[in-house]
This record gives C-alpha cells, sequence and structure tokens, in this order.
C-alpha cells in the first residue's frame, strides 16, 4: 500500500505519518520523564499565547486581567516552541527537495476565484478567524483533538474530528465544488 | 532557552519536516481532502493515529506515561468543531499546517495565521460569554470512548485497525 512516492519527489503519506505517529509516542515518553508532565503535538493553543503575547505590547493590563489569557498562561512555552519548530522543519524538508516555492495565492483558490490576492487574505483572514473561535471552544485543532485525542481514544476526539469533517466537507464543495476539475 | 524550550523546538522540527514530506502542508491537499477528491491528509493523519495509538495505550498502561483527555463537553464539541470545520475550508489550512505552508513559501498562509491571531484574540473577550453559555450545556468530562462504551481498550484499538486499513484499501483503488 505505501507505494509511488507523489508526483513532486515527497514522502508516502502512509510512511511520513507513521513516522509522526513514532514521533507522539516518543515525544510523550520524553517530556513526561524531563518536565514531569505527559504532553502531546498541538498547535492552537499556541495562537491563544501569541496573540496575548502580542496584545500585550500595547494593552498589557488588559491581557494580565484577562481570564482566558490568564487560565492558558500567555508564555513561550514547549507547544509554541513546537510551532516555531514545525515552521523550521517544513522550511528544511522543502529545500532539501527543492519543492519549496514561493506561492502568493493557492492553485486551487485561484482558478474558483481568480488572482486577486485581496479577496484571498480577506477570506483567509475570516476563515482563520472562524477556524480559531472553534477551535478554542472545542479546546483543540486537527493536531490536538485529530491526532493526540484520537491516539488516546478521547470520548471528544471522535466527535470534534467528525465535526470538523463534516463541516469541512459541507463548506469546501460549496466553496470550490463547482468551477475547479 | 530552557530544556521546556528547546524540547519543544526539536520535537517541531521533526513534525514539520514530516508534515513537508508527507505533503500535507497544501491548501490543495487540505481542500483536496475536504472535497473528497485527495486524501492525503488522511493518510498523513490516520496513519499517525494508528501507530501512535498502540504505543500510548502500552505506555499509560504500563504507566510510563499519562493519558490527558479533553472534556466531552457537548456544546463546545459540537458547535466549536462545526465552526471550526467551516473555518477550516474557507482558508484552507488547520492551525499547525498554515505555519508549515509559511516554511515551504506559501506566503499566503500568513493571511490564515493573522486571521487565527484575530479569532484567539476575539475568543480570550467573549471567554466569560462562552463559558455561561455553550460551554455549559453538559460536560460528560474528561473521559475516553472505551470505557463509555464498556470496551476493552485493546479492542477498540483493534476494530479501529481494521477499518482504517479497508479506507486506505479503499483510498488506493478508487486513486484518491
Amino acid at each position: 500500500m505505501a507505494r509511488r512516492r507523489s508526483e513532486d519527489g515527497g514522502w508516502s503519506p502512509y510512511v511520513a505519518g507513521a513516522l509522526a505517529g513514532i514521533l507522539a509516542i516518543v515525544s510523550a515518553v520524553v517530556t513526561t520523564q524531563w518536565l514531569g508532565k505527559t504532553n502531546y503535538l498541538g498547535a492552537s493553543t499556541t495562537f491563544v499565547r501569541a496573540a496575548g503575547l502580542l496584545e500585550k505590547t500595547f494593552a498589557s493590563e488588559h491581557v494580565e486581567a484577562n481570564e482566558y489569557f490568564s487560565k492558558e498562561k500567555v508564555r513561550v512555552d514547549w507547544q509554541f516552541m513546537l510551532v516555531i519548530g514545525i515552521f523550521l522543519g517544513a522550511l528544511a524538508a522543502s529545500a532539501s527537495d527543492r519543492s519549496f516555492k514561493l506561492e502568493g495565492i493557492p492553485p486551487t483558490w485561484e482558478r474558483r476565484f481568480g488572482a486577486s490576492v485581496g479577496k484571498r487574505a480577506l477570506a483567509a483572514i475570516v476563515g482563520g478567524s472562524l477556524a480559531m473561535l472553534g477551535a478554542r471552544m472545542a479546546d483543540g485543532c486537527p493536531s490536538g483533538h485529530g491526532l493526540s485525542g484520537m491516539m488516546q481514544l478521547s470520548l471528544s476526539a471522535f466527535f470534534a474530528l467528525a465535526m470538523f469533517f463534516a463541516f469541512g466537507v459541507l463548506v469546501a464543495h460549496l466553496l470550490y465544488g463547482r468551477g475547479s476539475s | 532557552m530552557s530544556h521546556e524550550q528547546i524540547l519543544g523546538l526539536v520535537t517541531g522540527v521533526v513534525f514539520g519536516f514530516l508534515l513537508q514530506k508527507g505533503r500535507v502542508l497544501r491548501f490543495d491537499k487540505q481542500v483536496g481532502a475536504m472535497l473528497l477528491r485527495d486524501m492525503t491528509i488522511f493518510k498523513f493523519m490516520l496513519s499517525a493515529i494508528l501507530v501512535g495509538m498502540v504505543g500510548i495505550l502500552l505506555l499509560s498502561q504500563g504507566g510510563i506515561i499519562k493519558v490527558g483527555h479533553k472534556s466531552m463537553n457537548v456544546g463546545a464539541v459540537l458547535v466549536g468543531g462545526a465552526m471550526f470545520g467551516a473555518g477550516w475550508a474557507i482558508m484552507g489550512f488547520c492551525p499547525g499546517t498554515s505555519i508549515g505552508a509559511l516554511g515551504e513559501g506559501r506566503w499566503h498562509a500568513l493571511f490564515a495565521v493573522i486571521g487565527m491571531l484575530l479569532g484567539a484574540a476575539i475568543y480570550a473577550e467573549l471567554y466569560p460569554f462562552f463559558k455561561s453559555t455553550v460551554l455549559a450545556w453538559k460536560d460528560f468530562g474528561k473521559v475516553g470512548l472505551p470505557e463509555t462504551i464498556g470496551l476493552s481498550p485493546w479492542v477498540v484499538v483493534a476494530l479501529f485497525w481494521a477499518g482504517v486499513i479497508a479506507l486506505f484499501f479503499w483510498f488506493e483503488k478508487k486513486r484518491l
């Protein structure tokens, strides 16, 4: 089943995914041993901490008084560095096989909605805000619920992932269903 | 940097490297999956879960690591999950992949990142409101699926493996 490399020389997603599974296991053990607490892969809480750090530069007291920022603790923690690491790892991987490409507009988007960067930017900002509101409400994203929650057989992960997928499929068909291929 | 930060950074570099090599960071792959045309991201994600769930279960039963379920809060998971799904389709990235996409040069992902920072800031402002409404409906707590349905976790893992392997064969047969 782990057949054919992807068209541009990437790895089989089955192999890359299985290795990510091993990473999750190793990471759970190492964080437990070294930090005294089992950490699981995740990403969305970092956006809260980053937003808090940015807001602190002009409204420090407001951030300190905010209940949610206090609950999630605005600081550069393990997961914050993990997210920075994702950037660096992706950069290294794409440089290693020349798949790095400067791209100002996604091809699927351009086929459907044209080459306007402004239009794409507006949609990404609106979509991003909505997605993050949802991820924080659900307490996780496809990393925290999808990967880590499923690996631990959490009840919430099964429901969260089903909702992510159902609404993703629905809205994607409404948005991009016509026009492309 | 503290030990905690260095460890996070190293873990993230490996994770980002694998996400990029698996080619799951792209807008077209994310939207392709939601259009049910290209299942690359699900092949990656489900392979990671298959491997990870066995190791996590063995190690947690052996007392070496602790599981940390997220709460099965009905309103949070259903309403938040729906909002996330809709936003995911519009933005074409999830939080982790947006950062990875920036790393492989897809700089339009910056707009998605800006949107998500904005969303996080808005959530922090609205948190008291959500806490007294959506989050207050019904919370079943931090529970796992096996104890909820009364099956051994190993039975659940075996069923999950069987279902996902069947799904993989179907993906390949349909060339998804």
